[in-house]
């Protein structure tokens, strides 16, 4: 039997982190809401599993979507996963052709070299040694990069990198320290068997030359073993709990999992999954205008993990959306921080008794007309639309003419979820007295919730959806082409909320030059700083944020358009130039 | 109570700040000084979605939490909407909407 | 061309300070991008608070206005350079001027209402500025709404683009709740069956008579004064407006149909103080306007060697707090000459 005692260490934490994870996982998937339990099993048996494979392999091994991001950063990420991946298949693989005995034990593939010192004497053994020696020096070119992303994260495009927790800093240096030990222990048997390639062989040449590191073998051993202990028994209880978590992730994301209104074990397993890879503190304006760390996801998912979250943690957030579409694991952060929000509030309740005193009113026209709050407080919009409808001939009713209801986004934005619910019954019921097939509405806000939260009767579209269908369906509207240039800036809950891209750009383009800005439009479209999703931000900040999005959108464009009284409002304290709704620059331009 | 040992209590108008407790003042000037600069100037009373049908009267609310008056507050906020009309009319830029928010995670945290 | 001084504005505190300064023996050049001279003084029609005409003020300093001075009128001033302590000063007319002090008397514009969208400037009918109804009065001619009717109410909103943080201008343009309460009374003298209401969140009547006028108003001419601040306004059919203010100090919601609404535009710096701002690298001070090297002591000095202010290029000013302020600006520079001599 091969052993020694330095494999002790290696064994005793590679068993605990094995026990400590069935443990953990089995408890999660329990817990798991009862309803979207069935899934599950409907899951296994299905082609769905193709597509897991193919997920973990492309996500949790190589990391494509780093890779789209930053060339480097993915190559840093997928050798540490992919490159460790082939270490131990490869090592398996070797272990199971070469070691003299069929038994093959756990650790005997990790400390291959030690156990079997002869040296490859068949092409394919030498394969397997290089092979072996390959998949090291990838490990190691990733760790170089690592360690130069901590003191230059910039070519990594990353403007900053995760501050991390002690834990995390320890379990970091252990895994760095894996690799660089692997490579002394095994080239400290080599020097004497020449049982490696190219990498081991040379190195154990080299330092058996200048320090005779042959005698220093066993001690190399015990402390790449005892290395790897640390790691496990850390992992658990580190950022490095992301590398087992990320692959349960994506195989209940792909049965139908999602974390909705409350925090349940899947979202747990989203939470445990972020590897605090920073790429979403560059996507945060709050972080990188007004220089906020504690609401970006890396360090909020760090408190989860570790600490206490705290108000100013949920409630700073503007929930624009531009971490979530940066995140490569896919998290789903709003709906993750909607939630704990929504555990904060639970005992204040909201009294709305006032809402049986308005009565609904039946109409007879087709289309329904919901400004909304905010286009109450920017009359060129309501106007604009007043005066198309005019102009096409449309009856229309206007709903919130006088009064708005609101529409409860603000108060699910709150975490005030029952209250919410209060208002949608409210205005449900106002919408469905009127008869009406379409109810348009001004504000992307109110849209987004129409659309998720109502059960409607009529069909729901946002201004710019309605005027696009206006535009090329039936070709009622004439307009003038314009010389101007302009850009048009996507509103956070109507782009990347509710995928409305085209619409607006379709109109757009019928009226006038609008100049691309790729780089800070649709997905990854800017937050002007006006939303209702932050309860901590003050107005200097939000002009700050206003601001520095403006001169991204704005070089010498004549309009800055948008498609959200809220944006237009926010906008237009920093604006030099016009800052115009879709329905007015149609106005504008009407023959 | 009104009543007490036959006594009337001579005026329940008065704003008593001998007895009135402030610490909901103190508790938003830590958390959110803006409110401070409220100037009661109405405009966000004259916008509020929910005060065009009900009783809530947000300059009221920010005078009243300087006076202590808890239990009016207490009673009003409950039907404030959030929608956040207030906020973009304020002259003075208070953060009303994260106020009202703080009044509400104070109120459920303390016991009135 | 050579001058001791180059006064840049012609309104007011530009004809004052170009005035005593040439009565104190320096040798001036006043520089006016319009054709007239009087600024926006020469735009009002009667003066707050003893209904003194603007045009006479105006009459007044022209004549006093010595025959000597340059003046350059409808020019443009296009670059500024110094060397030497010599400020090299090119003209739109293509001529250059070379002084050893230069008075900035370029004043203010008005706040552009179109900013505050909730209000209705330019998307409403009957949205009128306090400056468009202060030259119709000027003119004579007949106050009327859009649709042709004469107004049977008219609201006139207080602090429109001051003490306003949601545009950044913290300051009181000092002069608006006054000229409210007189274009006030004047609307009622003028229509007298038409309902005057005024809408603010302070009155600030802090000068000589004018808490007279507001006495006034109120008494004689039954001015009608509303706490609460105008958050939107919405238009009916017809064209009239929908107000919806909060009574503060009833503590109710009020709601009114007015014919006319007239927002009281505060004061802003001018497009001309902006561009000395930039070119000549000035301090500004919180309201944005020219700062003062010493708002007690050196109000009149900018933090440029031989540069100075008058006037609301430094903050808003009613007529005579500019005309007094250019004549302290003269005796500064006076003082500058005197210093630099010794």
């Amino acid at each position: 039997m091969k052993f020694h005692w330095f494999v002790v260490p290696f064994s005793a934490g590679l068993i605990f982190l094995i026990l400590y994870l069935i443990i953990l996982y089995t408890k999660w998937i329990v817990k798991l809401p009862k309803s979207d339990k069935k899934i599950l099993s409907g899951t296994v048996f299905s082609s769905k599993i193709f597509n897991i494979v193919w997920e973990i392999f492309s996500e949790a091994l190589l990391h494509i979507r780093i890779f789209r991001k930053n060339v480097l950063l993915g190559y840093m990420h997928s050798s540490f996963a992919f490159g460790w991946f082939l270490l131990i298949v490869t090592g398996a693989i070797e272990t199971q052709l070469f070691a003299s005995k069929p038994i093959n034990h756990l650790y005997e593939p990790i400390f291959f070299k030690f156990f079997n010192t002869t040296a490859p004497n068949n092409s394919l053994h030498k394969a397997f040694a290089f092979l072996m020696d390959l998949w090291l020096l990838y490990v190691l070119s990733g760790i170089f990069l690592a360690l130069s992303k901590r003191f230059y994260s910039r070519i990594m495009g990353l403007k900053k990198t995760t501050q991390l927790y002690w834990t995390d800093q320890i379990a970091l240096i252990s895994l760095w320290l894996i690799f660089p030990l692997r490579l002394l222990a095994e080239s400290s048997t080599t020097a004497t068997y020449q049982n490696g390639s190219f990498l081991t062989n040379t190195a154990g040449i080299y330092l058996e030359q200048h320090f005779n590191i042959s005698n220093m073998s066993i001690y190399l051993w015990w402390a790449y073993s005892i290395d790897l202990l640390i790691f496990f028994g850390l992992l658990p209880f580190s950022r490095y709990m992301h590398i087992p978590t990320e692959i349960v992730l994506i195989a209940l994301r792909h049965a139908g999992f999602k974390t909705k209104n409350e925090i349940n074990s899947f979202s747990q397993i989203e939470i445990h999954s972020c590897s605090s890879c920073g790429i979403c503190i560059d996507a945060c304006q709050l972080q990188s205008v007004t220089n906020r760390n504690n609401m970006v996801p890396t360090y909020l998912f760090q408190k989860e993990r570790y600490g206490k979250v705290l108000k100013p943690d949920l409630y700073n957030c503007l929930f624009c959306g531009r971490c979530e579409e940066a995140c490569p694991v896919n998290i789903s952060i709003i709906n993750i921080k909607l939630a704990r929000r929504k555990e904060r509030l639970l005992k204040s309740k909201q009294n709305y008794q006032y809402l049986s005193k308005i009565q609904p009113t039946s109409t007879t026209t087709e289309i329904l007309y919901f400004a909304g709050c905010m286009s109450h407080l920017t009359p060129s919009i309501t106007r604009s639309m007043i005066k198309i409808f005019e102009h096409l001939n449309i009856s229309y009713y206007f709903l919130d003419k006088d009064d708005t209801i609101c529409c409860g986004r603000p108060l699910m934005l709150a975490g005030k979820i029952q209250d919410a619910q209060k208002l949608i019954e409210k205005n449900t019921d106002l919408i469905k007295a009127s008869k009406a097939k379409i109810m348009i509405t001004s504000c992307p806000i109110c849209y987004k919730i129409f659309n998720e939260e109502y059960n409607l009767p009529v069909k729901v579209m946002h201004h710019s959806q309605w005027l696009s269908e206006s535009l090329t369906d039936c070709n009622k509207l004439k307009l003038n082409q314009s010389a101007k240039t302009a850009v048009y800036h996507d509103p956070c809950d109507l782009g990347r909320g509710s995928n409305i891209y085209d619409e607006p750009r379709n109109v757009l383009k019928q009226l006038l030059n609008v100049i691309d800005k790729k780089a800070i439009q649709k997905e990854k479209s800017l937050c002007c700083g006006g939303s209702l999703a932050d309860f901590y931000l003050n107005e200097n900040d939000r002009v700050k944020i206003a601001r520095n999005a403006y001169v991204q959108l704005i070089n010498d464009e004549d309009y800055l358009i948008t498609s959200c009284p809220l944006c237009k409002k926010t906008f237009q304290k920093v604006a030099d130039k016009p800052v115009l709704d879709i329905a007015e620059i149609i106005v504008y331009n009407l023959s | 109570m009104s009543k007490s040992f036959g006594f009337l209590k001579k005026n329940d108008r008065t704003i008593d700040y001998d007895k009135n407790d402030r610490a909901l003042f103190y508790y938003l000037m830590r958390v959110e000084p803006s409110a401070a600069l409220c100037i009661a100037c109405g405009a966000c009373t004259a916008t509020c979605s929910s005060g065009n049908f009900s009783s809530l009267d947000l300059h009221k609310i920010m005078l009243s939490i300087r006076r202590g008056e808890k239990v009016y507050i207490a009673k009003e906020i409950t039907q404030c909407v959030l929608c956040g009309k207030c906020q973009l009319v304020c002259p003075k830029n208070v953060n009303t909407r994260g106020i009202i928010f703080q009044i509400m995670s104070f109120l459920q945290s303390s016991q009135l | 061309m050579n001058s001791d001084v180059l006064v840049i504005g012609g309104g007011i505190a530009g004809i004052e300070a170009a005035t005593n300064l040439y009565l104190l023996g320096y040798s001036v050049t006043l520089v006016e991008q319009e054709s007239e001279l009087g600024g926006h003084v020469a735009q009002w029609n009667k003066l707050f608070p003893n209904y003194k005409n603007a045009h006479q003020i105006i009459q007044t300093l022209l004549q006093q206005l010595p025959g000597d001075i340059t003046i350059l009128r409808s020019t443009k001033i296009i670059h500024l350079s110094e060397k030497d302590r010599l400020f090299s000063v090119n003209l739109s007319n293509n001529s250059t001027i070379t002084t050893k002090t230069i008075l900035i008397a370029t004043g203010y514009d008005l706040f552009d209402a179109r900013l505050k969208e909730e209000y209705g400037y330019k998307i409403y009918d009957n949205v009128i500025t306090s400056a468009e109804l202060e030259s119709l009065l000027r003119q004579n001619k007949p106050i009327l709404t859009k649709q042709g009717k004469e107004p049977s109410r008219i609201g006139f909103v207080h602090c429109v683009g001051s003490r306003d943080r949601k545009i950044n201008n913290l300051y009181c343009s000092k002069v608006c709740c006054v000229t409210a309460v007189k274009q006030a009374i004047e609307i009622r003298q003028k229509l007298p069956f038409c309902e005057a209401y005024c809408f603010y969140m302070d009155l600030r009547m802090y000068g000589l008579n004018f808490e007279e006028l507001y006495n006034e108003s109120q008494e004689k001419y039954g001015v009608t004064f509303i706490r609460g601040r105008l958050s939107e306004a919405s238009e009916t059919i017809d064209g009239k407006l929908i107000l919806k203010v909060e009574d503060t100090l009833l503590g109710r919601p009020l709601k009114m149909t007015i014919d006319m609404l007239v927002l009281m535009v505060g004061m802003v710096p001018s497009k001309g103080t902006n561009f000395l701002i930039k070119e000549l690298g000035l301090h500004i001070n919180n309201g944005h306007f020219i700062a003062s090297n010493d708002e007690h002591l050196r109000a009149n000095h900018t933090n440029k060697h031989g540069i100075f202010v008058a006037g609301s290029a430094s903050s808003p000013k009613t007529i005579d707090d500019t005309l007094a302020d250019a004549r302290s600006a003269a005796m500064a520079i006076h003082q500058f000459f005197k210093n630099s001599k010794l």
